[in-house]
């Protein structure tokens, strides 16, 4: 049985700030909400599109540089990425992946851009990181009740 | 060391500099930099990337057994080799000199599951759109989405074969990604018949579709051979590693260096003692070290590694089908594309298809799903692992001290061996294409084909969402801004 709702959290665990997605992936397992599948993993690849098959709703949970604190709710769509030179695609890009190569529409996707400032190896996640991803997991956490599909409004 | 090479330190008042910084979704980037004269030449070029220098100090201080865990954080795009290498190098601070044959080969499975799935994203997601659309398309067309609309049976090709890759990882390290399956001296899992009987089923389609990719780079150098055939391109000294008699292996073997020439510099060299043949330069505009053969100085004994480098580096593929190829990309225009930096695509090609190859035939191996696990022997104070990563000869080098921690560590990984070769290749394109007075996106486009043959893993930092992908600026000899160019947002 594919759960509705899959959770991409995405980052390198060892690099400070950007260990606020799988730090939220760990919570959000720990729950074991009904419904939920956390996918972990460094960065988003175009195998990802693959675990988009079957989906209600798709959230990529990642830090953000360019996100205002705590946290950015946003909506994603299919869109022709331009990080040619990266060996990483964006959560629009995984989407356009999926489009293209099943003919379908992906499922409803939202980025939860959590801020992010320091990204040294060695180091955990920063006191502002710290407090960014409770605030995040507290809206987060919703994805598990009934019907569950975020709204930018709703931090 | 040595002193430097005058294009890397030219102070001639009236040179420009063109920088090109990447500043890629991951953190770690490269940025280019062109030393230009008053003529508007290419004097010299730079190609800057941050490395992970911080992580020979992460691992310090750390129990040797935790190495092969700790390491996979240092890069998202082959985790699997790091895993590997620094597995072999604690094989030798146990004292394992022999594993056991279920332990080597789920190690090669995991090796070669990895090779596969890091080739199909490289040739599907990066190259490929260079090559079908051509250097001068637009960038939005150059990426995996623009090859899904054109051909969208290529795309799904590259997804699953990316998907099968990963799946040969998760069934021998024990996860997807962060997996624990090899640890010092053996592995610790074998894999259950049932998924070997499940992956086999797919095997045969898998290699099909390499054999199409091989075949699908052939026609691109037929139709575009003058252009493939200089793109880039410049003599080279290599390094590989060869099983003993001379074969293809890119899990363990010896050392074996080639000169531009064709001879060779020293074969079957035992790579517990790298440093009796390749020392490590440092440059002063550079974090990154410069390693070279040691025989022929730092001056001249820069070298390129990776599948150009084993492909034309063996004397034999152990696959039949990707040894036909083998030959047959050797025989191509008298050896022509086997020379060209754009010949790293093919013979990245042929190795996707001997990877696939050899995991069909591990799959049907019972040993793969045995129980002996462990070898075990006299503990040792240093290790030295290395392994022929996708993107070429990833060392991995530790020192133990007696209460069994890490006291020092030296990884040389694939994109480190490449940077003098990929300087060589940004200078050759620049000179062909930079008009001397104004950064145009066609250059960009060469640049990054150039730099994109070798594909240097930009990915050992962290990422984050945000990062610019392209920034470029052209600046006077005095550091003013003269023009500058920046391409979307990821």
């Amino acid at each position: 049985m594919i759960a509705p709702i899959v959770v991409f959290a995405i980052g390198n665990p060892s690099r400070g700030d950007d260990a606020i997605g799988p730090v939220l992936a760990e919570r959000l397992e720990a729950e074991a909400l009904p419904g939920i599948e956390v996918v972990v993993d460094f960065q988003l690849q175009i195998e990802h599109a693959l675990d988009l098959e079957g989906r209600r709703l798709a959230v990529f949970v990642d830090a953000a540089v360019d996100a205002a604190p705590p946290y950015e709710l946003r909506r994603v769509r299919p869109r022709r990425d331009r990080s040619h030179s990266s060996h990483a695609l964006s959560p629009a890009a995984v989407l356009e992946t999926y489009e293209r190569c099943t003919g379908r529409a992906p499922p409803q996707a939202w980025v939860l851009a959590v801020r992010g400032d320091h990204f040294e190896l060695g180091s955990g996640l920063s006191a502002a990181a710290r407090a960014n991803v409770e605030a995040a997991w507290s809206r987060l956490e919703t994805l598990g009740r009934p019907s569950a599909a975020p709204s930018p409004g709703a931090r | 060391m040595t002193e430097s090479n005058p294009l890397e330190t030219d102070r001639t008042p009236g040179l420009k500099r063109v920088v090109i910084e990447t500043l890629t979704r991951v953190e770690g980037h490269g940025k280019v930099t062109l030393l230009l004269d008053e003529d508007g030449h290419v004097r010299q070029a730079r190609l800057h990337i941050v490395e992970f220098r911080g992580f020979e100090k992460f691992v310090q201080g750390r129990p040797y057994w935790e190495v092969p865990v700790m390491v996979q954080r240092l890069c998202g795009i082959c985790p699997v080799s790091h895993h590997l290498a620094a597995s072999k190098a604690m094989d030798q601070v146990i004292g394992a000199k022999a594993l056991t044959a279920t332990a080597e080969k789920v190690r090669r499975l995991m090796h070669y599951g990895q090779i596969l799935q890091s080739h199909a994203l490289h040739f599907f997601h990066l190259s490929s759109p260079d090559l079908l659309f051509g250097f001068d398309s637009d960038v939005a067309r150059r990426n995996i989405v623009g090859i899904a609309a054109a051909h969208p049976e290529l795309a799904r090709r590259g997804v699953l074969l990316r998907k099968f890759g990963q799946e040969i990882i998760r069934v021998t390290a024990g996860k997807r990604i962060h997996g624990t399956g090899s640890v010092p001296g053996g592995v610790n899992r074998s894999v259950p018949l049932a998924e070997r009987k499940a992956l086999r089923a797919e095997s045969g389609r898998m290699i099909e579709w390499c054999r199409d990719a091989v075949q699908l780079v052939r026609r691109l150098f037929e139709q575009n051979l003058a252009e493939y055939r200089d793109f880039g391109s410049f003599p080279s000294h290599s390094l590989c590693m060869v099983r003993g008699d001379g074969a293809m292996d890119l899990y363990d073997g010896g050392l074996r260096a080639r000169l531009a020439d064709g001879s060779t510099l020293f074969d079957h060299a035992d790579y517990s003692t790298y440093w009796k043949h390749i020392l490590e330069d440092v440059k002063p505009w550079s974090y990154m070290k410069f390693p070279f053969l040691l025989a022929l100085g730092a001056e001249d004994g820069w070298y390129r590694v990776g599948p150009l480098t084993r492909v034309t580096g063996c004397d034999f593929i152990p696959s039949p089908l990707a040894e036909q190829e083998r030959r047959e990309f050797l025989a191509f225009d008298d050896g022509s594309a086997a020379r060209a930096t754009l010949g790293f695509h093919w013979a990245r090609m042929i190795e996707m298809l001997h990877a696939a190859e050899v995991i069909e035939a591990l799959l049907e191996d019972e040993d793969v799903s045995g129980d002996d696990l462990m070898a075990r022997g006299e503990r040792q104070r240093r290790g030295v692992g290395v392994i022929e990563a996708p993107r070429g000869t990833l060392i991995h080098h530790y020192r133990v001290d007696e209460r069994d921690q890490v006291v020092r560590a030296n990884l040389v990984v694939s994109t480190t061996h490449n940077n003098e070769p990929m300087n060589r290749a940004i200078r050759s394109v620049a000179r062909r294409y930079l008009d001397g007075r104004t950064l145009t996106e066609g250059l960009l486009n060469h640049i990054e084909v150039a730099v994109r043959a070798f594909d240097p893993c930009l990915s050992c930092a962290t990422h984050a969402l945000g990062k610019m992908p392209l920034a470029v600026e052209l600046r006077d000899a005095d550091g003013a801004l003269l023009h500058s160019l920046r391409s979307g947002r990821a």
